[in-house]
């Protein structure tokens, strides 16, 4: 577990979950900055550098899309984790194709909250230099040497299927939408069933037991998640 | 002036009558008609009306000229100066166009007094009304006001007696219930001697044709007999006017109380002139008055023209005012003194009798019987001047017959016959019986013949008897002797035998036969009842009625209902939609104003059918249209009669079924009523629990704090996570009822792996599954399926909540898919109690729970009716069933496999 005392900004209308977030994200040690519209998240940014923005969908001014495609042309490159109601995939896959990082389905648990914080804060501080040996469970993938163990065996993966594996790893605790990862690896000429195929197949060769899997997790209607390395 | 009351008259009659005092308070909205009466053409009727109507428009009362005809004369041309006139409607009748006032501009231009001339106008045809005065009563009857003109030999009651004094029979009548509902009359009155002078000056309109006709009119002879009606006639008005006032303000007067006019009518001419009469009598009597037609068994030997005859003289009563009756019976005059007795007529008016006098000794007169039996009853006869019409009556008659006698020879054949056995039995008995006695044979002969043939062929056989008599048996034999006066008693005899027998067998031949004709129609309405007693729709009632009154009366029936605002056929037989355009006028005519239209009536007669309305207590339900190919009214009275009697029984029937059905909708209401008090409470007991968990352990913590050992804080905490998330499931199954029930589903379909959603929902489902056992099986090969991911999780997800309620801590919830042929089938199975078996079904629907009121489990119950759902809105299927062998249930989804999509590169 991270602890970094990072600067995180809070973007909600709504006084409870804003002191919610302010009452557990302070307990991680993290420093928080509050803004309850569009207008006041513009002037928050502009104050000073924030490390991480938990951003909510639904807000009054603007819709939070909206402040995420300006951020992101402006260059804003902090990582945004989005708060959306239950039954918006479309708004969340939006939201990710737009350059969001992360996203939590309300009403979520601190628990979630800190795991996804963590993981984006992860990615960012490691963005320079992949990490060469990924670890997780009994699991283990190197992505200079191209080896992939389960349990003490190596695992043949066909390319397509290691190109799958290779993009979950480098954002592993993060989601993907189905778009993104067809994108990296079929240069956006294939459909999402493909993907699902492939997906099948990689979990019979890793997990367990691939009906209840615990590396490859599905976000129902927005992608896939790798579960995060081990510390 | 006045007489006094009787010193015991009740003090009930001295009350203001109801009746006078409606009419004097004006009624309900309807127009006032004020009519200008005038004795003969040209005494200035159009010119006063037209001084009135400037005077009312002086007042500032808005006036319109509805129809006025100046018929060129200049001062009346003059007065229409400044009035604002309708423009007429223009007609084409037979290649000429002519003029008819235009009702519809009148009502459209919603006027407050209209002019109209000439109320006895008959109008072109293809109008709505074949008569101006039932245009106005019309315009009277949506609130306009109408000054009208008229000629005292138009009144409908004085026809007969203008026509005895002008030697003219006016044909155009207006009927007298215009006259006496009219709220003023004034009489423009000039001296004979004035009229004959403006006549010659050129001032009196004459139609061209029949000017010496009318010259032989204008003299003074007449003028002052016409002149001295029309006084008489606004006088008998004025005084109803004065009898209403006395009797709404409870003056006593001598009003007459209960002296009814009876009137007789009978198959003989002159029936309507009787009927005039008696109007006549009872306006003076100022007492209500009927007609009375008692129908006989002879009367089936009527022809048409006979039976026509009567229908008019009942028709014209019913519109003078009277109550109309047709009684059967054979003794005519007796049947009208019990009615007269049973009703309280104090007087019956019947025709003078026309038959000669030897045969009135024969078969007695109606009138005659009447005026020897009447005992406290006053007997007018009257005679009707119809000079002709006992010749062509007669002659009708006489055709008819005739007609039969050529046709039938037969008859006379059979008592040749009869007369010749005879002669064979009395040869044969010669040896045994005397000769006067064989006599008695023959009488047997024209006693047969009688009964077989009627009058004629027994008046034959008598004859003939006598004559063979005579030839085989008397003395001298073989001759034709009439010399002996014993034969010629026989003759006699054979004779009065031949016709007391043929009269008797005639009568009762005739009897017997109205009585069938009557037991007939008794028996169909009894079975038209029982019919309708077992109809259970509108439409069977319709149908049932329909085919009744079209077997009943001879004609042809539809039946009009009202649907998207205009009356629409539902029923008739022959069954025939076709409506023309007048047709369809007069049905919603008939239907709005509750009265008769189209054929053979007062308002839109071209239409194809007679339009009658339907009226039950409640409400109109609809029209029934009746047609046939005959000429004339479509309906003789006696129909009139059977078909009211129809309707009737149709009409309850129709308001028993409306009732009905409005008993279900209001048990259906309060049903629905109970339902949705019961789901609120549910609904609210479901949101409101959790909340009632987290709210207390909350407040607990916050009031108690630093008091509660760290266990319980910490079990406090964990109802709190539980009880929202419990909260938070329930409120997903709410929306994702709503969204169903609202149809903004918006299922995305694509193709998917079942296994991945599996994965996903018990990973979704493991915190509550914490205390289960889970099993989940995905065969390799398992093709892929069409689907919704998001709503299928959902679907898992809420059966494993499911099974989690039922199952025991501890026992096993598995999840397994298989292939099977070409449908991917999902099984989530617990092992709890199972399902009762009737429940199978319903526990898919929604608020079952609440249905079977189960306090069992407290809950709504949307889980698995969000399931059912979901689940079909993406072509799949689920079916609830239990576990062989051991207890549990289980749910089985089913969808469509798609094969693997091709192309795919590089398996491993």
């Amino acid at each position: 577990m991270t602890t970094l005392a990072v600067r995180i900004l809070v973007v909600d209308d709504e006084p409870a979950i804003r002191r919610l977030l302010r009452v557990g994200l302070s307990a991680e040690g993290h420093v928080i900055a509050e803004a309850a519209s569009a207008a006041e998240a513009e002037q928050r940014i502009g104050e000073g550098q924030s490390d991480l923005i938990v951003l909510d969908l639904g807000l009054p001014d603007k819709s939070g899309l909206e402040l995420l495609r300006l951020w992101r042309a402006a260059g804003l490159e902090a990582p945004v984790i989005i708060l959306s109601s239950r039954s918006d995939e479309v708004g969340i896959v939006e939201a990710l194709e737009l350059g969001a990082d992360d996203y939590l389905v309300k009403p979520f648990g601190m628990r979630e909250l800190a795991a996804r914080i963590r993981v984006a804060l992860r990615h960012k501080l490691q963005q320079q230099g992949e990490r060469p040996l990924f670890q997780a469970g009994d699991l283990t993938v190197d992505l200079v040497k191209r080896i992939v163990r389960v349990r003490g065996q190596d695992v043949k993966l066909s390319p397509k299927e290691y190109d799958i594996l290779r993009m979950l790893v480098q954002h592993a605790g993060k989601v993907l939408t189905h778009q993104h990862i067809l994108r990296q690896v079929w240069g956006g000429a294939a459909d999402v069933q493909y993907l699902r195929v492939y997906v099948r197949q990689l979990r019979r060769k890793i997990e367990q037991t691939p009906d209840l899997p615990q590396y490859i997790l599905t976000e129902t209607g927005v992608g896939y998640r790798l579960r995060e390395a081990d510390p | 002036m006045w007489e006094q009351p009787v010193p015991d008259e009740p003090a009930r009659k001295r009350r203001p009558s109801p009746d006078a005092l409606l009419d004097r308070a004006g009624g309900d909205g309807r127009g006032k008609l004020k009519i200008f009466l005038g004795a003969a053409p040209g005494v200035g009727k159009t010119y006063e009306m037209l001084l009135a109507g400037r005077a009312q428009a002086a007042a500032g009362v808005d006036v319109v000229i509805g129809v006025v005809e100046t018929h060129g004369r200049k001062e009346t041309e003059a007065l229409l100066d400044g009035f604002e006139i309708i423009p007429r409607r223009q007609v084409e009748y037979r290649g000429h166009t002519l003029d008819e006032m235009d009702i519809d501009a009148i009502l459209a231009r919603r006027p407050q007094l209209a002019l109209v001339d000439e109320l006895a106008h008959t109008n072109a045809p293809g109008g709505r009304h074949p008569r101006r005065y039932l245009d106005v009563e019309e315009l009277l009857a949506r609130g306009v006001d109408v000054y009208a003109t008229l000629n005292i030999q138009h009144v409908e009651s004085l026809n007969d007696v203008v026509a005895q004094i002008t030697r003219i029979r006016v044909r155009e009548t207006v009927p007298d219930s215009i006259i006496d509902r009219a709220d003023d009359i004034e009489i423009i009155d000039i001296t004979p001697d004035d009229l004959i002078r403006r006549l010659h000056e050129g001032k009196v309109y004459l139609p061209s044709v029949a000017k010496r006709a009318i010259a032989n009119y204008f003299s003074p002879g007449n003028l002052t007999a016409l002149r001295e009606l029309a006084l008489r006639r606004t006088a008998q008005r004025v005084d109803d006017q004065l009898v209403n006032h006395m009797q709404a303000h409870a003056i006593p007067g001598p009003w007459s109380a209960g002296e009814r006019v009876l009137v007789c009518i009978s198959e003989r001419s002159g029936g309507e002139a009787l009927v005039r009469y008696g109007r006549r009598q009872a306006e003076r009597l100022r007492a209500p008055w009927a007609a009375l037609h008692v129908e006989t068994s002879r009367e089936s030997r009527l022809t048409e023209d006979g039976k026509d005859v009567i229908a008019a003289a009942m028709r014209l009563a019913g519109q003078l005012g009277a109550e109309t009756a047709t009684l059967p019976g054979d003794n005519v005059a007796q049947e009208i003194l019990d009615y007269a007795a049973t009703n309280n007529f104090a007087h019956i008016i019947v025709g003078k009798p026309r038959t000669p006098l030897w045969r009135e000794i024969f078969t007695g007169s109606v009138s005659g019987e009447l005026v020897r039996s009447a005992s406290a009853v006053n007997v007018h006869v009257i005679s009707t001047g119809a000079e002709n019409a006992a010749a062509s009556e007669g002659g009708a008659g006489r055709a008819g017959s005739a007609a039969r006698r050529r046709a039938d020879v037969t008859p006379f054949l059979w008592s040749a016959a009869f007369v010749m056995v005879s002669v064979g039995v009395g040869l044969a008995l010669l040896q045994f019986l005397d000769v006067r006695n064989i006599g008695l044979v023959f009488l047997m002969a024209v006693l047969a013949s009688a009964l077989k043939g009627g009058l004629w062929p027994a008046l034959f056989s008598s004859v003939f008897a006598a004559l063979t008599f005579n030839f085989f048996f008397l003395p001298p034999l073989y001759t034709l002797d009439i010399g002996d006066p014993e034969s010629i008693l026989a003759l006699g005899f054979f004779l009065c035998v031949a016709v007391i027998a043929s009269n008797l067998v005639g009568r009762v031949q005739r009897q017997a036969l109205a009585a069938r004709n009557r037991a007939r129609t008794t028996e169909g309405l009894f079975l038209f009842s029982r019919k309708l007693s077992g109809a259970a729709t509108l439409d069977d009632v319709l149908w049932a009625t329909s085919w009744q009154m079209a077997a009943m009366l001879q004609v042809r029936v539809v039946a009009l209902l009202p649907g998207d605002g205009a009356l629409e056929v539902r029923a008739g037989y022959p069954p025939d939609d076709t409506l023309g355009e007048a047709d369809l006028a007069a049905a919603q005519w008939a239907w709005e104003h509750n009265r008769p239209a189209g054929r053979g009536a007062d308002t839109l007669p071209g239409a194809r059918r007679l339009y009658l309305p339907l009226t039950t207590g409640r409400s109109r339900p609809g029209v029934i249209g009746l047609d046939n190919d005959r000429q004339g009214p479509v309906l003789t009275p006696g129909q009139q009669r059977l078909f009211d009697t129809l309707a009737d029984q149709a009409a309850l029937a129709i308001d028993r079924i409306q009732l009905v059905a409005d008993v279900d909708n209001a048990r259906l209401a309060a049903e629905a009523d109970r339902l949705r008090s019961a789901l609120l409470t549910s609904l609210s007991h479901d949101l409101r629990t959790p909340l009632a968990s987290i709210l207390g352990s909350a407040t607990t913590l916050k009031e108690y704090g630093g008091a509660i050992a760290a266990p319980a804080r910490d079990d406090l905490l964990a109802t709190i996570v539980e009880e929202a998330e419990r909260l938070n499931r329930f409120i997903a199954n709410l929306l994702d009822m709503m969204r169903l029930e609202s149809g903004a589903l918006g299922a995305a379909a694509s193709l998917n792996d079942i296994g991945d959603i599996i994965g996903s929902a018990l990973r979704r489902a493991s915190k509550i599954l914490a205390r289960h056992k889970v099993e989940a099986s995905v065969p390799e090969d398992l093709p892929m399926a069409r689907l919704d991911p998001v709503l299928l999780e959902q679907v898992l997800f809420n059966l494993l909540d499911n099974a989690r309620k039922y199952a025991p801590p501890g026992s096993t919830v598995t999840v397994r898919a298989s292939r099977d042929a070409d449908t991917v089938q999902l099984e989530v199975m617990d092992e709890g109690p199972g399902i009762p078996a009737d429940d199978l079904e319903r526990i898919f629907n929604h608020f079952y729970r609440v249905q079977r009121r189960d306090h069992v489990r407290a809950g709504t119950g949307l889980g698995l009716s969000v399931c059912k759902g979901f689940v079909e809105a993406m072509g799949g299927a689920i079916i609830a069933s239990n576990r062989t062998g051991r207890p549990g249930a289980i749910f089985t989804l089913r969808f469509p496999a798609v094969a693997e999509p091709a192309g795919l590169d590089g398996k491993a």
